[in-house]
């Protein structure tokens, strides 16, 4: 682990007391979902981690408990240093403390995150449905449960079958 | 099939102000179906007169699930997605997509390889900073720079089919390296285009930049200060405009940017003039970076020889039965990829492109999220048009940039 | 043009209603400035300066439905457009065509999934379907030819009827 970051790490464990993983040069912190806002306003504050790179979550179904992994990829432009927290979540719907106003760009991020998981973020501010269609709200397309949506492929054999159920536009 | 439905203020209520509700501002729609939305992006605009008070983006007319469909499919067959996200950018996804697949089976590229993904990526940049100039043209009313722009495009596009038999989405760079080397040709039309394109980019200079009715409507328009604009997460050359040098090609060089001299224009106005200069810049710098790929191209193969995770060449398959079998294994059943998770991020025209791939173990990705950069550079559009009116709302979203596959996906 | 016989140079031109409608029809289609995603693209490179498809009368791309004959469905489209793509079907004047350019627009390509509409021909009625992901402009205007040629064979009983 790069020198600086571990610092950060050391910090971050003396505080909130998180584990952390090593994975290709990546730093994954666990952080437990009472303090991420506390951690992510300690980091932007405190070690210059000023942008909020991607946040999205990890889908560990079939597995329950731990079921999904909530994502923070921060980036710090002054310190040129990268750093990963995850929130590890459990089955059914889960809610974590929403980090909009940690950072503005949590917003769309975090509409998304219900939109595709299901997992609510406590205290947004507009938590309307954001990529999906109106009336999705209890379906959640990127919970392994939910199935990819096949068309099922014409062949010559079955063309005129599947065309006569087919439903096609009028005039 | 869902119905289009009417949609009463109750549901916006938060997001406007309480003027709208007694009728005295009015509230309009501009999409999804507009000719400068540059796709099919909805605005609802709260408006008093010509002034906008609050804009309301909503998003998702282009929603793709490409994120749930590569989850269906191998790491190899996945790519096909990975063009037709950004379709602006489609060899800078294919490359921010193989780097990440990289970084997860811990795969090395050839050099050679690295030296001509550099130049595809740099065209590419080219090429989308030229569909922009252009739209951007078409959208300040200036349509002789879209027939300029266009005219040049081809130019890119030749050289994409030349490499890969497609116009857009060639899906040439790979995991492990390129699809096949390119052919001899490559190099006399990349440097043809690096003799004309300098002289076309004065062109366009000479038709904008000083043009007052331009001035006019860019100067001072829809200014982004720094520290918004990182709360917002915007990158690229939006970040740039507003005085940020963060440049993943400088900052954290990858496939050997660090061998390249070139500069990061950066501009501390933070107006739309400022975001349209950047990008400028940025074309003649991919020229400079391209030129110099170029002169030190190094011979050598064009993808690892490693065939746990890199198909055998074609020519391999007809005389060795260990080539084919790899070849079957890799395209049937693909390769495993570790459990855990990495981030690769790459420099696309928008912005900073990151890979989020997730394995399980198994042969297809457990995840794989596309942290976008139009997402989040739009994200900040309300902020930014605020007090604006509406004809200056259109080249504001033209500098922002925004590409609707890439925001949806 | 159509022009069955000339008679002399009395500048009269004899031919048959259907003909000059259906003429008129094709060298003036205007098509709608619709695009949606890769294959918009590649429809303005049709348009632009290296294939210029104002040859073939389509100069003018119309920003809106009431003033346009052609719809291009250029690219996938999502459920949540779907209606949105319907209403602008609607709100055209007859008589519309629809080409359906691109596999997406077809068929989906690519992208079997749960987002999309599985090809818009469920949505609105396709004259011509262009395939390639995306299709040349060539291919486009390919497209374009083709459904000239659909409609030089229409027949005013028909529309009438209709």
């Amino acid at each position: 682990m790069d020198k600086k970051l571990e610092i950060i790490v050391q910090a971050l464990q003396d505080t909130f007391g998180v584990t952390f993983e090593e994975f290709r040069g990546e730093v994954h912190v666990f952080v437990k979902v009472e303090n991420i806002i506390e951690a992510l306003t300690l980091l932007r504050d405190k070690y210059d981690f000023e942008l909020l790179s991607a946040l999205t979550a990890i889908d560990f179904w079939p597995q329950t408990s731990p079921r999904f992994h909530v994502i923070y990829q921060l980036t710090s432009l002054a310190r040129n240093l990268s750093l990963q927290l995850r929130v590890v979540l459990e089955d059914g719907e889960p809610h974590i403390p929403t980090a909009t106003g940690v950072y503005e760009v949590a917003n769309w991020r975090e509409r998304e995150l219900r939109d595709m998981f299901g997992i609510v973020p406590d205290g947004h501010p507009d938590l309307r449905i954001l990529l999906l269609p109106e009336g999705w709200e209890d379906k959640h397309p990127l919970r392994k449960e939910f199935p990819l949506g096949y068309e099922e492929v014409q062949f010559t054999f079955n063309v005129d079958e599947i065309n006569a159920r087919k439903h096609f536009a009028k005039d | 099939m869902s119905q289009l439905q009417e949609v009463s203020v109750d549901k916006f209520k938060h997001l406007v102000s309480e003027r709208a509700l007694t009728g005295e501002t009015m509230l309009l729609n501009m999409g999804p179906q507009h000719p400068s939305t540059h796709g099919v992006l909805r605005l609802l605009l709260e408006l008093d007169g010509e002034t906008i008070i609050n804009c309301i983006p909503d998003i998702g007319y282009l929603h793709t699930g490409i994120e749930k469909n590569i989850e269906a499919k191998t790491y190899l067959k996945a790519e096909v997605m990975s063009d037709r996200l950004d379709y602006m950018n489609n060899l800078g996804n294919n490359l921010a997509y193989c780097m990440a697949v990289e970084k997860l089976v811990d795969l090395d590229v050839p050099e050679r390889a690295q030296t001509l993904r550099v130049i595809l990526a740099e065209l590419e940049r080219i090429n989308s900073h030229l569909v922009w100039l252009g739209s951007f043209g078409l959208d300040l009313a200036a349509m002789s720079v879209f027939l300029y722009c266009f005219r040049e495009r081809e130019m890119i596009l030749d050289i994409k089919e030349l490499i890969g038999g497609q116009r857009m989405m060639t899906t040439y760079i790979r995991p492990g390296g390129l699809w096949r080397d390119v052919p001899v040709e490559f190099e006399t039309a990349v440097r043809n285009f690096l003799k004309i394109m300098p002289k076309r980019i004065d062109e366009y200079e000479a038709l904008m930049t000083k043009n007052p009715v331009f001035l006019d409507r860019l100067v001072g328009i829809g200014i982004l200060e720094p520290a918004v604009a990182l709360q917002y997460g915007v990158t690229g050359p939006m970040l740039r405009a507003s005085g940020v040098n963060w440049d993943l090609r400088k900052v954290r060089p990858y496939m050997g940017y660090e061998q390249y001299d070139f500069h990061v224009p950066v501009r501390s106005e933070g107006d739309t003039y400022a975001r349209y200069i950047v990008r400028i810049e940025e074309m003649r710098e991919s020229l400079k970076i391209i030129e110099q790929a170029l002169d030190k191209l190094p011979l050598g193969p064009v993808r690892s020889d490693n065939r746990k995770f890199v198909p055998p060449p074609r020519s391999e398959l007809g005389v060795s039965m260990e080539a084919l079998i790899h070849h079957f294994k890799l395209w049937t059943e693909g390769f495993p990829a570790p459990d855990g998770s990495v981030y690769q991020a790459v420099e696309s025209p928008r912005g900073e492109l990151g890979v989020l791939l997730a394995g399980d173990g198994g042969a297809k990705p457990r995840r794989c999220h596309w942290r976008t950069p139009s997402f989040d550079n739009l994200s900040v559009l309300p902020k930014i048009v605020k007090g604006h009116l509406v004809a200056d709302l259109v080249a504001i979203l033209a500098a922002v940039d925004i590409v609707l596959g890439d925001i949806d996906r | 043009m159509g022009v069955e016989q000339k008679l002399g140079n009395m500048g009269v031109v004899t031919t048959t209603l259907e003909t000059v409608v259906n003429w008129s029809r094709t060298n003036a289609m205007w098509p709608m400035l619709f695009g949606l995603a890769c294959c918009a693209i590649e429809m303005m490179a049709a348009q632009a300066s290296h294939f210029d498809m104002s040859r073939f009368g389509m100069e003018l791309m119309r920003a809106s439905p009431r003033q346009s004959d052609l719809m291009i469905v250029a690219g996938r489209l999502s459920k949540k457009m779907a209606p949105a793509l319907r209403l602008l079907y609607d709100q055209m004047p007859e008589p519309k065509w629809v080409i359906a350019m691109g596999d997406c627009a077809s068929c989906t390509g690519v992208f079997n999934n749960y987002a999309l509409v599985q090809g818009v021909d469920e949505i609105v009625p396709v004259d011509v379907y262009v395939a390639g992901c995306p299709p040349r402009p060539e291919a486009l205007i390919h497209g374009v030819v083709t459904l000239y040629e659909k409609v030089n064979g229409q027949k005013l009983a028909e529309a009438v009827k209709a």
